[in-house]
Formats: structure tokens, C-alpha cells, sequence
């Protein structure tokens, strides 16, 4: 049934692969941390590109390295990215990668650093940059559905305010886009905990919910009880959380939880970083809480833009995918005013119902796929967290 | 705790998330111990008074009745942890008397 989100349009980058972008990035993807300066070198002789370094890819093995191809695979096949330079220090893993990448139809080119060295690296990386940049520099914008875009979501820097306004503002914006055929991702599995009963009821049936209550209690099992020394009193919630009056976890996930509003459902539960395979719909991604390792996974499944709930006030960005932060507290609005793009403060003075925050979120979400920079974009946050299961080998 | 009617356009001082809670949540900065506050639950709008007996921070929680060691705080209807000393109407809940029951 059509409803007065049906007709919402934006102007995105169509890709080779029918997918919409938002932002048009040429990017200099490392496959390994010793790859990294060569990356940086090439994106500041070419300008209009950027670089992502990140601190891993070396001696990895198992479903540690899986994560790692997934997350480096999927940074490249990102909508919002129109070409892609890969440079590792050996052929293999680098073409293995570059692969992954090409599977989406875009340009990519590789190099390796061994029996070259930097500087020939560089050089011949260069090259292929600027042809790049001069490709992605002529695709023009078109119009498409709203319905179209993939829009993942976690909270951080997380108070009460967030359950109170923030995250059921996003709660509403999914309820309302969710229902049009946009693809929706949350997750942060830890801190479901003391909401667990709620989270599982609301799968789409009851196959989904038993494989979502496995994965969760495999993460308590496997990764908090495992490793724990202590009642996580400085973790989980976290020293923010709890000078904003967050006493618990539970208190934390039941506010947490409002970002999937009421009506909504998942469909299926996705590995991290991991694409959704199972068409338009809300999907739980297995992911840590902390923000930028989340948003990184999200941005590597396939999310164009991530909304952002926060209270204290987290200030993370990504460096490919525009996070809309959006608070409830009055007093981060005041303190801390260039990181929010949308203030639902209205909400904790009875000024705002959470139906008109929604609306405002999504007329938000529609500006930012048009091209607004986010606060995050403009204040140059661009933390890129890989997830590491493990210690290498 | 006395059902009032708000005075037109006066702004809560706290938010309510259930009827069942026993615990709300501070929305002003600057709340001094001896404010009659005006208490709204969002779930249905409903509003009553509170006299808090705290300074407390602004997203910080307060009991809506007296809870004894022992009790389960409860917000958005669920059980947020145990109850771990004494508390009086009114007064400050947080991480001094209120734990988690899971790790």
C-alpha cells in the first residue's frame, strides 16, 4: 500500500551492479598494515582519492582472516565507492582481494610491494588513481527510490536519553522505510544482553529467532564468560554510559533495542561483515558494540548510510559511509553541537512526538544520500576498525 | 507521589517509560534535591508529582517509590538489575545501589 514515504526520491550513484551509492569515493585499500604508506603516498599525490589504513591483515588465519577478506572485500564493493586501488606487500592475498572487489563490475587495480618497493609501488599505483579519479569524476547522480538505499544503524556514547528519544526516533524511521523495500542492518550482539527474550521474539519467524538466541548465547559463552575478570563494570555499559545514568546492561540493551521500533522483524542474521543475501528487508548483524569496529562491518555488508543514535556523545565517522548522528540530550546538543546533525531534544520536552523525529530523520537521511556532509564528513572522522577475533598465527 | 496536572507548556523534569516501572529518568540539567516534579509516562502521556530528595544529573534515575535491597528496579516495563541497598522515594538510583543480575 502506498504511503506517504512511497514517493520519497534521492539522487544516488547507480553501480555496475544495480546497487545505489551516496558519495562517489575513489579509494587506496591496503590488504595489510606494511601496505599502508604506500596507500597514503598514492592518495596524497593524487588528489581526490583517499586512503584506509588499518592496523591488520598479517599472518591471520581462519574465521579471523575470513573477517578480515570480508570486511576489505566488502569496504571495496561498497556502493559509495566508485573505484578501487588495491596494494599489498604480496601478490596473493592482494589479487584475492582485488577479485572480491571486481565481482561488482567497478574498476579496481592491484599492485604488490615485493620485488618493487614503495616507490615503484607508488608510482605505477598513481597512475591508475588518477585514471580513476577522472572516471568516477564524470558519473553523474541520478534519481532513484528512496527504497533503494541500505541503512545500517548502532548507538554509542549511549545514556538513557538514547532510549528515551534517539534510538526510538530511528525505531520509527525503520518502522516507516522498512514497509517501502529499504534494507535495514543493526546488531552490536553484547548488548542485546537483558533484552535477549525481546530480540529473539522479534525475528521473522521462529526459525530465525532459535539461529539469532544461538548466536547470541555463543557470544556470551564463547566471548564474554571466556575472557571476563571482572562484572564488566567499566565495559559493558561503559564509563560514558554510566556518568549519563546508565546503570546496567540491561537498562542499556532495552534502550538499544528501540532502534528497531516496533513493527519491524529481521529476516536473516549475517556474519560480520557479511552482505545480505536474502533480498530487502532488517537484518541482525553478529558485531561488536564498540563504534567504529561496527560501522566498519556494516559499511563492509553493504549499508550506504548509518544512523547514529547517541547520548553522551560519540563523535565516530567512517570513511566511506556518511553516520548521521542523532541525540536526544540537551546537554550534548549544547557541549557538543558540531558532531550532531539531527537534535530530538523536543522529544525529552514533550515538544516532539517520536512520529515527527522519524520524519525529521528520514528528511535527514534523504538530504544526506542527496550529498549534505554529515558532521562526522566534515569534521574528517574516518575510523575504519578492523574486528579481530583472535591473535595472528 | 500526587496526580497534578501540568501547568500549560511546563516541560517534565522526568520521564516515565511504563506504568509498571519504578524508576524515571531525569530529563533537565540542574535538578536540585526539593523540586516538585512534574513526571510524565511516555507510554500514555499520563502525568503525577515527585518530590526529588537528590541533586541529580540529567539522565541520571530516581525511584517513583520507596525499593528495598533485594527488589528488581524496573524501566520500560523489563527488569533492568537487582536493588543492592535501601532506597527511599524520590531518591538517586544508580550504580551505588543497583547492579546488574547478569555478569
Amino acid at each position: 500500500m502506498a504511503s506517504k514515504y512511497s514517493n520519497i526520491t534521492v539522487h544516488g550513484y547507480r553501480r555496475e551492479n544495480g546497487r545505489v551509492g551516496v558519495r562517489n569515493h575513489v579509494i587506496i585499500l591496503p590488504v595489510d598494515d606494511i601496505s599502508n604508506a604506500a596507500c597514503e603516498a598514492v592518495a596524497n599525490n593524487v588528489k581526490g582519492t583517499m586512503a584506509i589504513p588499518h592496523a591488520y591483515g598479517r599472518l591471520q588465519f581462519g574465521e579471523d582472516l575470513d573477517v578480515h577478506f570480508r570486511t576489505i572485500i566488502g569496504t571495496g564493493a561498497n556502493p559509495n565507492v566508485a573505484a578501487v586501488v588495491v596494494i599489498g606487500i604480496e601478490p596473493g592475498w592482494t589479487k584475492k582481494i582485488a577479485d572480491g572487489i571486481r565481482l561488482t563490475g567497478k574498476p579496481v587495480a592491484e599492485f604488490s610491494i615485493e620485488q618493487k618497493g614503495d616507490f615503484e609501488t607508488i608510482r605505477a599505483a598513481s597512475w591508475a588513481a588518477k585514471d580513476f579519479v577522472h572516471h568516477a569524476t564524470e558519473i553523474q547522480r541520478e534519481e532513484v527510490s528512496i527504497n533503494e538505499l541500505w541503512v545500517s544503524t548502532k548507538c554509542g556514547e549511549s545514556d538513557t536519553t538514547t532510549g528515551l528519544g534517539s534510538c526510538p526516533t530511528v525505531g520509527n524511521m525503520y518502522d516507516k522505510l522498512l514497509p517501502e523495500g529499504i534494507t535495514g542492518f543493526f546488531g552490536e550482539t553484547s548488548e542485546i544482553t537483558g533484552a535477549e527474550h525481546i530480540c529473539k521474539e522479534r525475528a521473522i519467524d521462529e526459525e530465525v529467532g532459535e539461529r539469532w538466541y544461538k548466536m547470541w548465547k555463543a557470544y556470551q559463552d564463547d566471548v564474554i564468560f571466556a575472557h571476563q575478570t571482572d562484572d564488566l563494570s567499566d565495559s559493558q555499559p561503559t564509563k560514558g554510559n554510566i556518568e549519563g545514568g546508565l546503570t546496567t546492561i540491561e537498562e542499556k540493551a532495552l534502550g538499544n533495542l528501540e532502534k528497531i521500533g516496533r513493527t519491524s522483524r529481521y529476516i536473516d542474521i549475517l556474519e560480520p561483515a557479511e552482505a545480505p543475501g536474502k533480498g530487502n528487508g532488517l537484518y541482525f548483524m553478529d558485531s561488536s558494540s564498540a563504534a567504529a569496529e561496527c560501522v566498519t562491518l556494516m559499511a563492509a555488508g553493504g549499508a550506504v548510510i548509518h544512523t547514529f543514535p547517541t547520548g553522551q556523545g560519540n563523535v565516530v565517522g567512517n570513511p566511506i559511509v556518511p553516520v548521521i548522528k542523532i541525540t536526544a540530550n540537551p546537554r550534548t546538543v549544547r557541549t557538543m553541537g558540531e558532531h550532531v546533525d539531527l537534535d530530538v531534544s523536543g522529544i525529552l520536552r514533550r515538544e516532539q512526538t517520536i512520529d515527527e523525529a522519524g520524519d525529521a530523520l528520514i528528511e535527514m537521511i534523504r538530504r544526506t544520500a542527496n550529498g549534505r556532509n554529515t558532521a562526522a564528513e566534515a569534521l574528517g572522522h574516518r575510523e575504519f576498525s578492523m574486528t579481530k577475533l583472535y591473535r595472528s598465527a | 507521589m500526587t496526580e497534578t496536572k501540568p501547568i500549560p507548556n511546563e516541560i517534565p523534569h522526568l520521564l516515565v517509560h511504563e506504568q509498571a516501572d519504578n524508576v524515571g529518568v531525569v530529563v533537565v540539567e540542574g535538578l536540585t534535591a526539593g523540586t516538585e516534579m512534574l513526571c510524565c509516562i511516555t507510554h500514555d502521556n499520563s502525568t503525577f508529582r515527585l518530590t526529588a530528595k537528590h541533586d541529580v544529573p540529567i539522565g541520571h534515575k530516581i525511584a517513583l517509590a520507596d525499593l528495598k535491597a533485594g527488589d528488581t528496579a524496573t524501566k520500560y516495563g523489563e527488569d533492568i538489575g537487582k536493588i543492592i541497598a535501601d532506597i527511599g522515594q524520590g531518591e538517586h538510583v544508580h550504580t551505588h545501589n543497583c547492579k546488574t543480575k547478569r555478569w
